[in-house]
């Protein structure tokens, strides 16, 4: 592609009020669910800390076992619904138009809307915490969920019905923008595999989220009412809301995994300098998992009220998803194979991505086995299990697409040498952390306890030092990103030689993003294809602020 | 026979692997020419060894205490090795390609245009396609052997409205509803039934089991006793019948393998043949409230004799004073020999305040 020449203008305009304000700029908005959705992994990131600090010691000796059931509902709340989900609509907002040549989202009244649900849902379940914050875990099953603390309870289905429609709203806008604003010459398959992962996400955000809606509209009637919906006490039935539960979040699993994926298969092919191996395979995978993931919820209820040939249904389902995701995976290394790598913080993550996801792919085989997840089913393996996949792969994911797209939003240059000892840092806190979990499981240490069996003391010290090296590990995340983004080095336009349309306006880009309709000359991802002239002179700090005046 | 499962798995996914890797090493991706076929036999070889050992040899496991759980761990041991091997795989293309195509100083070039290879493709399609359905086939296996697929298990449950008709009454689930409720042949619950081999047999021994908060309760409906340890004889097919109080709690046994969750107002089962004699801890691992971590009790695997004088002895201590499982519960709690338990002993025990303030929760639900 080649890059119409932008002035660097533009961005004069903007001022750092305008990220406080109801602003309906996609690129103002991403940011804001970007640095939000930051604030809220610090605190669900302490809420860990103490739940870990706690289960250093088999007693139950820091906080009370009330307490303990509140810091880890809401520790998985917020990093579900206010860290990992936003952070995903932060770069579909901000990468999105961006990524097709639109000016803006098809919808900036209702995006600024959909974000500023977020805060007001936030803070409302931050605040159950005066009231005693909800203790029934984040799946918050009744009976159980109906006899521990009303006020929390409500708050926190208040909470979620306020974040549920904010990403309802959000997913409406990615589907119409992708689907009716690309560029003329932009075909779906010739549009960046973020946008194909976008428009799964945003399907299975349409079709389940309005289902943990209802499930909590109706739980909300029984804590609140006095109705039966689920109350077994007044003829309710508790297993309804758990497959009601469960139908929107498994595909929660892949709402917050396949944004990150899809921006894997944007940073990977940039920083390795080689196309996406099999672009058609890699984009189609989306759509299937994403139909895949609809059917499969009740593998999450193996040994509660199931009958054994559901079972067997969704463990067959649940098996087949290995499939598209495999595909991914050995995509991604296909696209790594011949390239030539450049070990910077975005492709550190990218590869720590596929490694540790791996680790949490093949556990999700295991226990989509049946007989397997009968044993293992709500004890430290599952626990050991979902982390994998939401930290080894969505976290990492996370760092890893801000990392690259820093000099993008900022127009300035992170620190590559913090990145790394970040990024290694992060690395092996995660492993310590979650990988001694799988033994603690299959052991037989149940989780969601605040004591447990001495015997199990070693091994939980042993994951909660690893805790220790991921708080460490922030520290220079966001030392690096507060001064870089205050006194960095100004970054080029395209640092990276990126071939997306992202990498043709201005760093930041102008307040309508291109200041002439940008032109496809090459597929997004035409590596090695001749032609191209990219600079690479990324890698020293110095030469890239030589390059970033000459643009000027 | 899981060794000889895994390793004859090995054997026939060797084909497809040193295929790829001459895929990736000859046809595509390697322009010098390396002797591909020596190279993938010595990695094929060694990898389908480490993978072989490791899958047979991890430790991960506790000691096995009945047919299933020796069945489980095979099945779990055969998805260890082909983790192994993926994980090798996976983990060793990283490190090779981070080695092997790193950008070189001063190299300032693209890598190879190489986008995409259908074949490849379609094989590393096929291969997990290859792999789950595999894994799917011996899982459904073990699952039917360990009575999973029994249809007096899994078809014949009640419905919540039919167990309250039949035992609620209008005081709610007090515990002689639950037990009056469950007790028809013919229409058992939700988890684990009979063996194949067990089929349409009764079992020798059957128990009623409760879950509340926060302990079991163990009630052997032939002779009347309640407990609150689970005492059964080795190699008899026993059947435990669960419930629960008040919220849900599942009923684990880690060195059986075998979990099922206590519904309120639905009834669920467990059937299963201890085979080793010894002293196994019983786990709630469904969350049910603050004290759930020490929502524990004992199963004690015994010879016929001994179970048959421990039942003698608790006939007669429980002939002048019939208890009930509430009662049970705060014993319970309060012999608990555990270290760990004794902080919250105090605290957990079940007082008679506890015990009132349960019956008003239920009280005030309807």
């Amino acid at each position: 592609m080649t890059a119409p020449t932008a002035t660097a203008h533009h961005h004069e305009e903007r001022l750092w009020w305008h990220f406080f304000t109801f602003s309906t700029d996609h690129k103002v908005i991403g940011i804001q669910y970007l640095v939000t959705s930051f604030l809220f992994y610090f605190i669900g990131g302490s809420l860990a800390g103490v739940i870990r600090t706690e289960l250093a010691t088999p007693a139950s000796d820091v906080v009370s076992p009330e307490l303990y059931n509140q810091l880890f509902t809401v520790h998985a709340t917020v990093m579900i619904f206010l860290w990992i989900v936003p952070a995903g609509a932060a770069f579909g907002n901000y990468l999105i138009p961006l990524m097709i040549g639109a000016k803006d989202m098809a919808f900036p009244v209702l995006n600024a809307i959909a974000f500023w649900l977020i805060p007001p849902g936030g803070i409302l379940l931050m605040s159950s915490f005066l009231v005693g914050a909800p203790q029934a875990g984040w799946t918050s099953y009744p009976p159980l969920s109906l006899l521990t603390g009303k006020p929390g309870e409500f708050i926190w289905i208040l909470s979620l019905l306020m974040l549920g429609t904010s990403s309802i709203l959000g997913a409406i806008n990615f589907m119409v923008t992708i689907w009716k604003m690309r560029i003329p010459r932009m075909d779906i398959h010739s549009m960046p595999l973020f946008c194909w992962a976008m428009i799964a996400t945003s399907a299975l955000i349409l079709l389940s989220t309005p289902v943990l809606a209802g499930a909590l509209i109706l739980l909300a009637f029984d804590l609140m009412a006095g109705t039966s919906f689920f109350n077994p006490a007044g003829g309710g039935d508790p297993i309804v809301y758990q497959h009601m539960f469960w139908f929107y979040s498994h595909p929660a699993v892949y709402i917050m995994i396949l944004p990150f994926f899809g921006a894997l298969s944007e940073i990977l092919p940039v920083h390795a300098r080689k196309p996406i191996f099999g672009y058609r395979a890699i984009a189609y995978s989306s759509l299937i998992i994403s139909f895949l993931g609809l059917i499969v919820w009740a593998h999450h209820m193996f040994t509660s009220g199931v009958p054994g040939w559901l079972r067997m249904f969704f463990m067959i389902t649940t098996m087949i998803i290995a499939v598209p995701t495999g595909i991914k995976i050995f995509g991604w290394l296909g696209t790594l194979w011949g390239g030539k790598i450049s070990f910077t913080t975005p492709m550190l993550f990218g590869m720590g991505l596929i490694s540790a996801f791996l680790i949490g792919g093949l556990t999700g085989v295991m226990v989509a086995s049946v007989p397997f997840d009968i044993h293992v089913h709500d004890t430290y393996f599952i626990v050991a299990h979902l982390h994998y996949v939401l930290f080894g792969g969505s976290v990492l994911g996370i760092f890893a697409a801000t990392y690259h797209w820093f000099p993008k939003m900022t127009g300035r240059m992170y620190n590559e040498f913090w990145g790394r000892v970040h990024f290694a840092l992060t690395f092996i806190g995660l492993n310590l952390t979650f990988m001694p979990m799988h033994e603690l499981g299959l052991l037989g240490m149940n989780r969601r306890v605040a004591m447990y069996d001495p015997q199990f003391q070693n091994l939980n010290l042993l994951c909660s030092f690893g805790t220790l090296l991921l708080a460490i590990s922030t520290f220079p995340f966001v030392i690096n990103m507060v001064w870089s983004w205050l006194k960095g080095p100004q970054a080029a336009n395209n640092p990276w030689g990126g071939l997306t349309l992202e990498w043709q306006t201005s760093s930041p880009p102008s307040i309508e993003n291109f200041d002439e309709l940008p032109v496809m000359t090459s597929g997004p991802y035409d590596y090695g294809l001749g032609g191209k002239k990219a600079d690479f002179s990324f890698l020293k700090p110095k030469q890239r602020v030589m390059a970033a005046s000459a643009e000027k | 026979m899981t060794l000889k499962f895994a390793s004859t798995a090995i054997f026939y996914s060797y084909p497809f692997y040193s295929l790829i890797s001459n895929l990736l090493l000859k046809q595509t991706l390697n322009p010098v020419n390396i002797p591909s076929n020596i190279l993938t036999l010595v990695a094929g070889i060694l990898l389908t060894a480490v993978s072989l050992w490791y899958g047979q040899n991890h430790g991960l496991l506790p000691v096995q205490a009945s047919e299933q759980a020796a069945q489980v761990d095979g099945l779990f041991n055969m998805m260890m090795t082909i983790a192994t091997g993926l994980f090798i795989i996976v983990q060793g293309c990283l490190i090779f390609v981070a080695i092997k195509y790193r950008r070189r100083a001063g190299d300032n070039s693209d890598g190879s245009p190489n986008n995409g290879n259908i074949p490849l493709e379609i094989f590393w399609t096929a291969i997990p396609a290859a792999i789950v359905l595999m894994i799917s086939i011996y899982s459904f296996e073990v699952y039917t052997q360990m009575g999973g697929l029994d249809p007096m298990a899994s078809m014949g449950h009640k419905t919540p409205s039919q167990v309250l008709a039949q035992g609620g009454e209008s005081t709610g689930m007090n515990m002689e509803g639950m037990v009056a409720m469950d007790a028809q042949r013919g229409s058992i619950a939700l988890g684990l039934g009979a063996t194949p081999a067990n089929e349409n047999k009764p079992p020798a021994v059957l128990i009623k089991v409760l879950g509340l908060q926060y302990a079991w309760t163990f009630t052997y409906p032939e002779t009347g006793i309640v407990s609150g340890e689970l005492h059964l004889p080795i190699g008899e097919d026993a059947q435990l019948d669960i419930a629960a109080q008040d919220v849900l709690h599942a009923f684990w046994l880690p060195e059986f393998r075998i979990k099922q969750d206590a519904i309120p107002g639905r009834e669920t089962e467990l059937r299963f043949t201890p085979n080793r004699l010894g002293e196994y801890p019983v786990i709630c691992a469904e969350l049910c409230g603050a004290y759930h971590g020490v929502m524990v009790t004992k199963l004690y695997v015994e010879t016929p004799e001994q179970y048959q004088s421990w039942i003698e002895a608790q006939q007669v201590a429980q002939a002048a004073e019939p208890r009930t499982p509430q009662q049970v519960a705060v014993d319970v709690s309060k012999l608990s020999s555990n270290q760990y338990l004794q902080p919250y002993a105090q605290e957990l025990g079940i007082t008679p305040e506890m015990l009132q303030h349960m019956d008003h929760h239920q009280h005030h639900d309807q």
